[in-house]
């Protein structure tokens, strides 16, 4: 018997009333997402795919269609599934250790401290409990995001373009330390991106989602182990079949 | 050795403060007014109020106005700020009797503050409160409206209710603005205090300067009074600047220079 799916989504559709027409995002997308596994939504920049995300975070109510997380129709954002966005998401008026301890009210002190301290080491930001964000760089801001998720022990993360705004090198180093922490925290993640490389890189599947309205064109499984290599064979095969896909030809 | 901002933050005012003195004294010597003081003679004016003890008794009847009627539009103009910036239908019920009324200058509600409390402390208290209330309620109603959605929608993810998303994420990341707000506030309440004091009441700073020309044209204590007045508001500008540099709110205030 094979489990049920951690993340079911059924015959969703999303339309947004706009001054005398309505504009149709999202159009029948059906998507199950298994425990523990790595799914990238990669679509065009204004796709919906960030829609698509908002809605399974419960933060947007669809207009047909339903989510199921645990079998369980999500009604609304909840502490067991964190949403974390570009590094701008972080609390400025809260130190490294106020924000990742931010989600943690309901403990009690002893057990609050244990696991910041635990959840600030994680993501390498020891020496900085007490630094403000803005003394922070942008990558240690987007640990900090991260750090501040899984403080809560989530069982699923949603995670909208959150390298998009870090330099090339950055993300680079963001990447494999989000595969380092998801080896040491065994989460559910549904990454959003526009970035090809960036889904071939993370993903165990890539989503590949059309233009407006936004269907589901394909689902590519990235039959490759970690560490991945960037210059073998198959990357390039899998990364050119994903430009293929997003229909945008081999010599811009 | 002093470093270039050593001479540029406290030898440059102090300079240009005693070129202006030099100047004022000239001024005065030259055109051999009779009227006007000369900066010894307001200075030997101080010295004399000091002597009668009114100048720190009038000093702290006007802070002590001030104190009163700026602490219950701090008490009252915050809360209602937030409620304004937090619920639209009360912003679209109030807002625009707010924007008639923080026009009008605090000092046209004079004769109907002498009407309801007569000449008393009542009286400026009123004023006061009147011209620092509406700054706070606007900027704590701004800083809610303009606190990222981002931040609200990560506050409900992690589960918190209402009160709780108030506290701990709407206020924190409106309070910048409310600081500037607070600190506006401040200077007009000291503004207000003074011209309240030269009608409604017979003690402090502005009575002083009205009650100084009045009585025997002591434009030498007019004077002292305005400098008063001056170093006051100066020192309450430079402590609410502080606030703003504590390390919770100084992320508000990036690229502004102190």
């Amino acid at each position: 018997m094979t489990p049920p799916p951690k993340v079911s989504i059924r015959g969703l559709s999303m339309r947004f009333p706009t001054d005398g027409s309505v504009i149709e995002v999202l159009s029948s997308i059906d998507l199950e997402v298994k425990d523990g596994e790595l799914v990238c939504i990669l679509g065009p920049s204004g796709c919906g795919k960030s829609t698509l995300l908002n809605i399974v975070g419960g933060f947007l109510k669809a207009t047909s269609g339903a989510v199921l997380i645990d079998e369980q129709e999500v009604a609304g954002p909840d502490p067991r599934r964190i949403f974390v966005f570009q590094e701008r998401g972080v609390f400025p008026w809260l130190t490294v250790e106020g924000n990742v301890g931010f989600g943690l009210f309901r403990l009690g002190a002893a057990e609050r401290a244990e696991r910041i301290a635990y959840y600030v080491k994680l993501v390498g930001l020891s020496g900085f409990e007490n630094a403000y964000p803005q003394e922070l760089s942008g990558g240690m801001k987007q640990r900090l995001e991260v750090a501040r998720a899984l403080a809560v022990n989530p069982d699923v993360l949603f995670l909208d373009e959150p390298f998009g705004a870090l330099d090339s090198i950055t993300r680079l180093v963001m990447r494999s330390e989000l595969l380092r922490i998801r080896r040491a925290e065994k989460k559910t993640i549904l990454f959003v991106t526009h970035d090809i490389d960036e889904s071939v890189q993370l993903a165990d599947r890539v989503v590949v989602m059309s233009t407006r309205p936004a269907t589901i064109r394909r689902i590519v499984e990235i039959d490759m182990s970690h560490p991945r290599d960037l210059s073998s064979p198959r990357y390039i095969a899998l990364r050119d079949l994903l430009l293929g896909e997003i229909g945008l030809a081999h010599k811009i | 050795m002093p470093t270039r901002s050593d001479v540029e933050r406290v030898l440059l005012p102090l300079g240009t403060a005693a070129l202006a003195i030099v100047a004022w004294s000239l001024a005065v010597r030259l055109t051999h007014t009779t009227v006007f003081p000369s900066p010894l003679k307001v200075a030997a004016g101080l010295r004399e109020l000091a002597a009668r003890g009114v100048l720190w008794r009038y000093t702290g009847d006007s802070l002590r106005r001030v104190a009163t009627g700026y602490s219950l539009a701090l008490v009252l103009g915050v809360p209602a700020g937030l409620a304004l910036g937090w619920i639209p239908a009360l912003a679209s019920a109030f807002n625009p009797v707010i924007q008639m009324a923080r026009p009008i200058s605090p000092l046209a509600w004079m004769p109907l503050a002498i009407l309801w409390f007569g000449v008393s402390e009542a009286a400026p208290d009123l004023l006061i409160f009147l011209g620092a209330f509406f700054p706070i309620v606007v900027a704590s109603m701004n800083g809610v409206r303009s606190v990222p959605a981002m931040y609200l929608q990560a506050g409900r993810n992690f589960g918190l209710s209402t009160p709780r998303l108030l506290a701990r994420v709407v206020f924190p990341a409106a309070l910048p603005q409310i600081l500037v707000g607070l600190r506006i506030a401040l200077g007009i309440a000291w503004l207000v205090v003074v011209a309240a004091e030269m009608i409604a009441v017979d003690s402090g700073l502005g009575y002083l300067i009205i009650d100084s020309r009045n009585a025997g044209k002591r434009y030498d204590l007019v004077v002292a009074g305005m400098l008063l007045i001056g170093a006051i508001g100066l020192v309450l500008d430079v402590v609410a600047r502080r606030l703003e540099r504590l390390r919770s709110v100084r992320w508000g205030f990036q690229g502004e220079t102190a």
